[in-house]
């Protein structure tokens, strides 16, 4: 998934070869992982695809069916990974993943601590921000989880730059090695307050933390047990309004075409509309999608207090 | 099982401690002012109508926080160590209903204070400390104690700002240098919201060994955000239209080593357009008009005043040290030629960014494509630079446009869709809210940005 690897990184010239991780596209909210594997096939509501028809094209290209019909292969990245992976927890979404990363100010080398791995959804967005040098130490008490997320991370290539520990981090707090030597810890606990504390250990000064909570409970809990050793103590929600945009008529009229008015763009035949009226030509528009994201989480970021 | 050899590496950009020639973000009074800088012998900072040398946060970890005391030769910032008074006592969940006092009995007749401005001044002469002005502004005023804890603690924070500023010493990462120019001078950055900036970052993939092309009409901020992540690996190629580079002078507030500043290129798109139909583009990398200052080379000698992006809301006089004082006149970051700066400011310059690709980098970039598109600017129809730009994409690489204006990117992207140039196309806008949270006061803050800008996203797709 990350180009360090310079002989897999996309470019005109990269095709798809066996065994890679490709990911099919059919609708923007339709993906679906694949392994490419020369004598396997997919099969889908498009028909019968033939992975060896995949090989030798370049990544970005689309493919057809047995009956004419097509997706595309994208080359993966970590946010088409968080619409594929399979969710073993609830997983964190884009909005919510690059502020974590902004915030915590992961750059290339920095050494960070996470817990729960969960589905891993985070643990991807923090090994490409940590590449090439630095390391993602991530745990999870739920030994299956995390052999499961260790497969996941061998899959998408990230896991020369992924440890998963399995430890009970709310009981028993990170391990003492990482004493002062982590640039950011990530928590998302049902009781992160109970591992502040072991947090604030393992942080580098002016190091930052940001604990994930669904409930304002826990964030009040959360707040409270930073202050002895945290400042720049700070509570924000994010989410996404996402748009849609349609190519439509807006007539004066009423009685012109049935009032449909703004129609997706596929639905809209051009040749058929009586062109000779200016003032109802087709209107490029756009408005927020219907459904949406109410809540996500807080996230509450803090510095450890600068000591020394 | 990994090594801490990170802080004592002045030119690695995570360093942790200040160096001589180091970037900075000062914080005053939380937030109330923001100021970029450079740490030098010489420079100073103004706070009210007080110069204070900043010699002494060289060498300090950032985080630090400062006070201004009185030394022998006028005012000096000292290292205030935070202890535990500091943190506001915070009595539990019961604290709103033991309250009993409330506002009836404040009348604002200004006969409270019973100190006057001579006493404090006095005071000062007397070599009392800023605390000690406070707790004396305090002891003398009438009602303090028939104000409610709440307002007792907001009391004490005005006398503090005033009679003790604070300075705190900050990082210039991505994040504080987007979030300080978004509070003071969004308009420079095209009103580029820190979580549309992380959005961005994170639409097109941006991560060490790729190779980025940028469209920054934002003053460099994408620039070097962009830079942050690469680490000193891949390249970010800032392009434009026409002949005039856009200014990346937002750059320079980065603490960039010199690989990093390396991966900093700039190139017009036409260069960049002519070099896909396999035509060979002349570089001349000594006509770089718009660059940074000459390096002269690894000696110390080369050096420039201070590019004091002084982000600050009061008006600082900005004549009383031209090149030393971080005014906020200069808030564009000009560009101070060597020969105008005293000979006693000596320091490590931040190496050159922003000079024209190799022929190897172009011809690779030829071969291979792109392996994303990032582009913030505001000023001009996405779609004009669009439609250039992405055919230099490598087949399956993601893109992220910012704009201030729905509109625009709506057309850019009703195009892409009609052209079959893309696929998972969307546009996003993010809502970014914060929150007060205290026992018993949770709630969201009172304040907050309604609008951080849109993005359209998507695939670049083979069309083959």
């Amino acid at each position: 998934m990350l180009p360090t690897d310079p002989t897999k990184k996309i470019s005109f010239t990269r095709c798809i070869t066996d065994g890679d991780l490709v990911i099919v596209y059919e609708r923007h909210d339709v993906m679906k992982a694949i392994k490419v594997c020369d004598d396997s096939i997919l099969q889908n509501r498009f028909g019968v695809f033939k992975h060896s028809d995949w090989i030798g094209k370049p990544f970005g290209s689309k493919v057809f069916s047995n009956k004419g019909k097509f997706v595309y292969l994208l080359a993966p990245t970590p946010e088409l990974w968080t619409l594929v992976l399979s969710h073993r927890t609830q997983i964190l979404y884009i909005a919510d993943i690059s502020f974590v990363i902004m915030y915590l100010e992961i750059v290339p080398g920095c050494l960070v601590l996470e817990s729960g791995t969960g589905s891993g959804s985070l643990t991807t967005s923090l090994a490409r921000a940590v590449a090439p040098t630095g390391h993602v130490y991530t745990f999870d008490f739920h030994e299956q989880r995390a052999a499961s997320a260790r497969q996941d991370f061998e899959q998408t290539g990230v896991s020369s730059l992924v440890t998963v520990g399995v430890r009970d981090i709310q009981g028993d707090g990170f391990p003492d090695e990482f004493s002062g030597m982590a640039d950011s810890v990530f928590l998302d606990l049902p009781q992160p307050w109970l591992t502040i504390p072991s947090a604030g250990k393992m942080l580098k000064q002016d190091g930052v933390l940001c604990s994930f909570s669904p409930c304002i409970e826990q964030v009040q809990r959360t707040c409270e047990s930073l202050r002895s050793n945290f400042t720049d103590i700070r509570t924000f929600e994010i989410l996404l309004r996402t748009y849609e945009v349609r190519q439509g008529k807006m007539d004066g009229s009423r009685d012109n075409g049935g009032g449909s008015l703004p129609c997706k763009r596929k639905q809209h035949s051009i040749e058929g509309s009586n062109e000779q009226d200016n003032q109802s030509s087709a209107a490029v528009m756009a408005r927020p999608c219907g459904e949406a994201k109410g809540h996500t989480g807080y996230l509450t970021f803090a510095r450890l207090k600068c000591l020394s | 099982m990994s090594q801490n050899k990170i802080q004592s590496d002045p030119s690695n950009n995570n360093s942790r401690v200040t160096w001589e020639g180091c970037s900075v973000l000062l914080d005053i009074n939380d937030g109330d002012r923001l100021v970029f800088g450079r740490l030098t012998a010489a420079s100073t900072l103004k706070i009210g109508n007080k110069n204070c040398s900043l010699q002494p946060l060289v060498g300090c970890p950032f985080g630090s926080l400062f006070q201004v005391d009185n030394g022998k030769e006028g005012p000096v910032l000292c290292r205030a160590l935070p202890s535990k008074e500091d943190e506001a006592p915070e009595k539990g969940e019961n604290q709103i209903s033991e309250e009993l006092r409330d506002n009836r009995a404040i009348v604002d007749d200004n006969k409270a204070q019973t100190l006057t401005g001579e006493d404090i001044d006095e005071m000062r002469r007397q070599g009392a400390k800023g605390d000690e002005i406070v707790e004396a502004l305090i002891a003398n005023s009438a009602t303090f104690d028939k104000k409610t804890a709440f307002s007792q603690e907001k009391y004490r924070i005005k006398k503090q700002k005033k009679y003790a500023p604070r300075v705190l010493l900050r990082r210039p990462f991505a994040r504080s240098i987007c979030e300080a120019y978004f509070k003071k001078y969004p308009n420079r950055i095209g009103f580029l919201r820190v979580d549309a900036l992380s959005l961005l970052l994170s639409m097109a993939n941006i991560t060490a060994n790729s190779d980025v092309l940028v469209a920054d009409m934002v003053g460099g901020l994408l620039t070097g955000a962009v830079a942050e992540r690469l680490g000193g690996t891949g390249y970010a190629c800032s392009t434009y239209l026409g002949d005039t580079p856009n200014s990346i002078d937002i750059v320079r507030i980065f603490n960039f080593s010199s690989e990093i500043c390396k991966r900093i290129v700039r190139a017009p798109s036409s260069d960049l357009s002519l070099a896909q139909n396999g035509t060979s583009v002349e570089t001349n990398p000594h006509e770089d008009v718009c660059n940074m200052e000459i390096q002269s080379n690894d000696q110390i000698s080369s050096s420039v005043g201070m590019e004091d992006t002084s982000l600050s809301s009061e008006n600082v006089v900005s004549d009383s040290v031209p090149e030393t004082t971080l005014s906020s006149e200069n808030v564009v970051l000009d560009i101070v030629p060597e020969t105008t700066l005293s000979p006693a400011i000596k320091f490590c310059k931040a190496p050159k960014a922003g000079e024209k690709p190799s022929q190897e980098a172009l011809k690779l970039w030829k071969e291979n494509g792109f392996s994303s598109l990032i582009m913030a600017a505001p000023e001009i129809d996405p779609w004009n630079l669009v439609k250039d730009l992405l055919p230099l994409l490598s087949y399956s690489a993601p893109f992220a446009i910012y704009h201030q204006y729905l509109q625009p990117l709506v057309t850019c992207m009703h195009n892409l869709q009609i052209g079959k140039m893309a696929i998972g196309l969307q546009i996003s806008e993010p809502w970014l809210r914060e929150y007060q949270v205290l026992p018993s006061r949770t709630h969201p803050c009172m304040q907050m940005s309604g609008f951080g800008g849109y993005i359209l996203s998507g695939t670049r797709i083979s069309s083959s």
